[in-house]
């Protein structure tokens, strides 16, 4: 596995139709398609849209091993001002409830406080999807207080309570800042029982398997956190490891994507498929383009009925009532509990 | 290749072993399921308990399942690797408390 992104290393993959076509391309036991189909969700249609996703682009100061964006410091791809406040727009226009920041690193995207405060401002519940690491880095200071005067609800990606599985995902380090990351939190309230400071953690699997339940998986967490580093939180996500970009590259380069694929096939969970998350949300990215989700975003998989469309000709009606554009990496979000960015769904 | 009594692609066979005695195969399926449901231990004790029996009956198969299984219910290395040396204790403790035996009969033949 390289240290940079397959942008960087300027790999096959990188290309997201060549990512769709690897996936395309494995024999496996059944279709997505026709699991939504026995299943009579055929076509899969959204319900609302409740969040607006933003993808604020890949810049990020990690490159970590499973990551789906295949961010990375060297990354250009950032939101301009201009689709950043047609995000805005949009929020405001259609009040949609729940703004969900994601990325790469939001921390680094130099417009994050004015999307937020712009969010705030018309009422928007905010979900900042953050690395914990770049809140030790000298611009994200104060960025903890000015989340928290906001009651933005944190959601941090850890995906071991252990140094050992957490760097072997996130590099080498991660682990011990993250922690200090976590304290620091702690320390002005976010995770605190009481203080109305949300903040969650999201553990994917440091490997090719699935996640494990959740809600036993966040005993055992909240007694080790604590225990071992006085650390607390709200509530554990767990995250199904997509095959895409660099996770599909470590599936391929390890010879785990056949079986893996199969696992998620075999694991497919009806109850899990009624609902996922892109039947709730859709998903912008930094240039504009409205996709189902983040991991359709990824694999550049456009809405099925309006291909072309973005944040400029934003359309609730009809994306409220889409086609849901799906592949067989859809097979990850439904394999046995089920997986979303807000954890299980089923 | 044929050429060894235990082959991967057979794990995902094991319901053919159903076709011969079907209504024991579906006996043994139910029965085995609700063992490994939560209850008084949870889903992944169960499953540690899986791994380090999995290695004293020294099944390819069941280790293979198991170390998936463990996994999958959250457990890591370390604790896996303890089961394990658990399995292996009671594999060795078993084969020293035998040598009572053998003093026993040492002692009875040099009276």
């Amino acid at each position: 596995m390289g240290e940079s992104s397959l942008v960087g290393r300027a790999h096959g993959l990188a290309n997201p139709a060549v990512q769709r076509a690897h996936l395309e391309a494995l024999v496996l036991p059944r279709r997505f398609e026709g699991a939504l189909a026995d299943s009579t969700l055929m076509p899969l249609k959204a319900l609302e849209v409740n969040t607006l996703q933003v993808n604020v682009g890949k810049l990020c100061n990690q490159t970590c091993r499973h990551c789906h964006v295949d961010a990375g410091p060297a990354r250009t791809e950032v939101m301009s001002l201009e689709v950043m406040r047609a995000c805005l727009d949009v929020l405001e226009r259609y009040d949609i409830p729940t703004l969900d920041v994601t990325g790469g690193a939001p921390e680094i995207y130099p417009h994050l406080r004015e999307l937020i405060d712009g969010a705030f401002n018309v009422g928007a519940h905010v979900m900042h999807r953050c690395n914990l690491t770049t809140l030790l880095t000298g611009p994200c200071q104060d960025l903890p207080a000015f989340l928290a005067e906001r009651r933005v609800e944190i959601v941090a990606s850890l995906p071991y309570y252990l140094p050992k599985q957490t760097d072997a995902q996130r590099g080498v380090g991660v682990f011990e800042k993250s922690i200090e990351a976590l304290r620091l939190l702690n320390g002005i309230g976010y995770g605190r029982e009481g203080s109305g400071l949300h903040l969650h953690l999201v553990t994917n699997p440091v490997g090719a398997f699935l996640p494990a339940g959740q809600s036993s998986l966040a005993q055992d967490w909240k007694r080790e956190l604590h225990r071992r580093y006085g650390v607390e939180f709200n509530d554990l996500y767990t995250i199904t490891n997509m095959p895409i970009a660099r996770f599909l590259e470590y599936l391929e380069d390890s010879g785990n994507l056949q079986p893996y694929m199969e696992r998620l096939v075999q694991a497919f969970n009806p109850q899990a498929a009624a609902g996922v998350m892109c039947r709730y949300l859709v998903s912008v990215s930094w240039d504009g383009r409205i996709y189902d989700c983040d991991f359709n975003q990824m694999l550049d998989l456009r809405i099925a009925d309006h291909p072309g469309m973005t944040i400029f000709d934003f359309d609730l009606e009809r994306l409220a009532l889409r086609r849901i554009a799906t592949g067989q990496h859809c097979f990850g979000c439904t394999a046995g509990a089920g997986s979303s960015c807000g954890g299980a769904v089923a | 290749m044929n050429d060894t009594y235990y082959r991967p692609q057979d794990l995902p066979r094991f319901g053919e072993i159903g076709e011969g005695a079907p209504e024991l195969w579906q006996k043994f399926s139910e029965w085995y399921g609700a063992v490994f449901r939560e209850g008084a231990l949870s889903e992944r004790e169960k499953a540690l308990i899986a791994l380090a029996v999995s290695h004293t009956v020294q099944c390819p198969y069941c280790i293979d399942a198991y170390t998936q299984a463990c996994l999958e219910k959250g457990s890591n290395e370390e604790q896996m690797t303890e089961a394990v040396h658990v399995a292996a204790a009671i594999r060795g403790g078993s084969a020293l408390v035998h040598g009572v035996q053998m003093r026993n009969v040492a002692h009875r033949l040099q009276r």
